[in-house]
């Protein structure tokens, strides 16, 4: 197989783009999907101060590479999650990547930082992914707004943005479908957070990681093991594999013919925010989710042992509304 | 050929001259979801791996 461009021997295919690339040719073309994402969606304006979510994994270290590549001053921030070996390597990683290029990485620990690890937040009622999801989202906005970043770039590629609106479309929750952009613009509480790598996908960013000879941690979070994003993840490549450019499809339809339609939901959503009374984080109830998961993965053990038999207790009681106890 | 899979991470032999994507259905592993590296270089699906080839077949889907 030749590269379409240059018709040297070609090392990846890019099936949805009918195309293979030469390692040189590929790297570039991956510039090119990026710079025009950042360019289509204003993502980042000169001069801007960047940071760039960093765990270690491909896609977070692909989208800081390619910055610098195209010329941002892009620093990183590494959330220590207290995963035991999932987490030492993922920050060795992080470390690693940060010193070969000579760049800034800020490094965060939750257990010290917050009082707790993600271990700790998964006994609470929400699922492992959840509570991980919400404790990054608000550690990284208030890393961006402390230290006075314009912009929080996040690792999300396609394949990420394709199960989101797969999962909100299949619940048809239009808050979430409502939100849900390649570039969130700042707004009072909140740093502009974008994703420069919607226009590529999981496949890419790793391959260009191989490419780019960056090393980055291979093996799945043993948290995530068996949760809804990564079936949708499987699902949608079945769907993919026998037609080739279906997830492109699906997310480019919804970004150019539904989510405008959407406009008048996300500013009344905007506008719903209001300020949590405990740490001063948007919100829209009184205490913020962010604090709320603090509480119950902080709580004493023992309080939480009675709750547990009391819930076996109606379980057996009623089998259904106890098995449906954990679900987010 | 060996062949080295991750998650778990575990080897296995398979007998060449195979075609890449030929390997993909033996192993019954959707394409779009791996990547092949034969010793430290990507190869496409039409790629003629040898009976002397090392290939890791990398898992490229995560999240949370």
């Amino acid at each position: 197989m030749k590269c379409r461009r240059c018709e040297e021997q070609a090392v990846v295919e890019v099936r949805h783009a009918h195309a293979a690339y030469c390692p040189t040719c590929f790297v570039e073309r991956c510039r090119e999907q990026v710079s025009r994402a950042i360019g289509e969606h204003r993502m980042i304006r000169s001069g801007e101060k960047v940071l760039v979510a960093v765990s270690g994994g491909k896609d977070s270290l692909a989208v800081w590479d390619l910055l610098l590549d195209l010329g941002y001053p892009a620093d990183g921030v590494y959330l220590g999650l207290g995963i035991g070996g999932y987490s030492d390597r993922s920050g060795d990683c992080a470390r690693a990547f940060a010193e070969r290029r000579g760049a800034t990485l800020i490094e965060i620990d939750l257990a010290s930082e917050v009082g707790f690890t993600i271990p700790q937040a998964a006994n609470t009622r929400r699922m492992p992914c959840s509570a991980c999801g919400l404790a990054k989202r608000h550690l990284l906005n208030k890393t961006a707004l402390d230290h006075g970043y314009d912009v929080l770039v996040t690792g999300h590629n396609l394949d990420d943005e394709v199960a989101v609106l797969f999962g909100n479309t299949l619940q048809w929750n239009m808050p979430y479908l409502a939100r849900q952009r390649p570039a969130l613009p700042e707004s009072s509480g909140f740093a502009r957070r974008v994703k420069p790598l919607v226009r590529l996908t999981e496949r890419e960013t790793a391959a260009y990681c191989v490419i780019r000879r960056i090393d980055y941690i291979v093996e799945e979070c043993p948290m995530a093991s068996g949760n809804r994003h990564l079936l949708y993840k499987e699902l949608l490549n079945t769907l993919e594999e026998r037609d080739p450019g279906a997830k492109a499809t699906f997310l480019n339809g919804f970004a150019d013919r539904v989510a405008p339609l959407l406009d008048d939901l996300a500013a009344q959503e905007r506008d719903s925010v209001g300020t949590c009374s405990r740490c001063g984080s948007p919100t829209t109830a009184e205490v913020c989710a962010f604090c709320r998961l603090r509480d119950q993965a902080t709580r004493p053990p023992r309080r939480r042992k009675k709750r547990r038999r009391d819930r076996s207790v109606h379980a057996e009681e009623s089998p259904v509304t106890g098995g449906e106890s954990r679900r987010p | 050929m060996k062949i080295r899979l991750h998650n778990p991470r575990r080897e296995v032999e398979t007998t060449g001259p195979l075609r890449a994507s030929d390997l993909c259905k033996q192993l019954g592993l959707n394409r779009e979801s791996v990547l092949l590296i034969r010793g430290d270089e990507l190869v496409t699906g039409d790629a003629l791996l040898q009976e002397e080839d090392v290939v890791e077949v990398r898992p490229v889907i995560s999240g949370g």
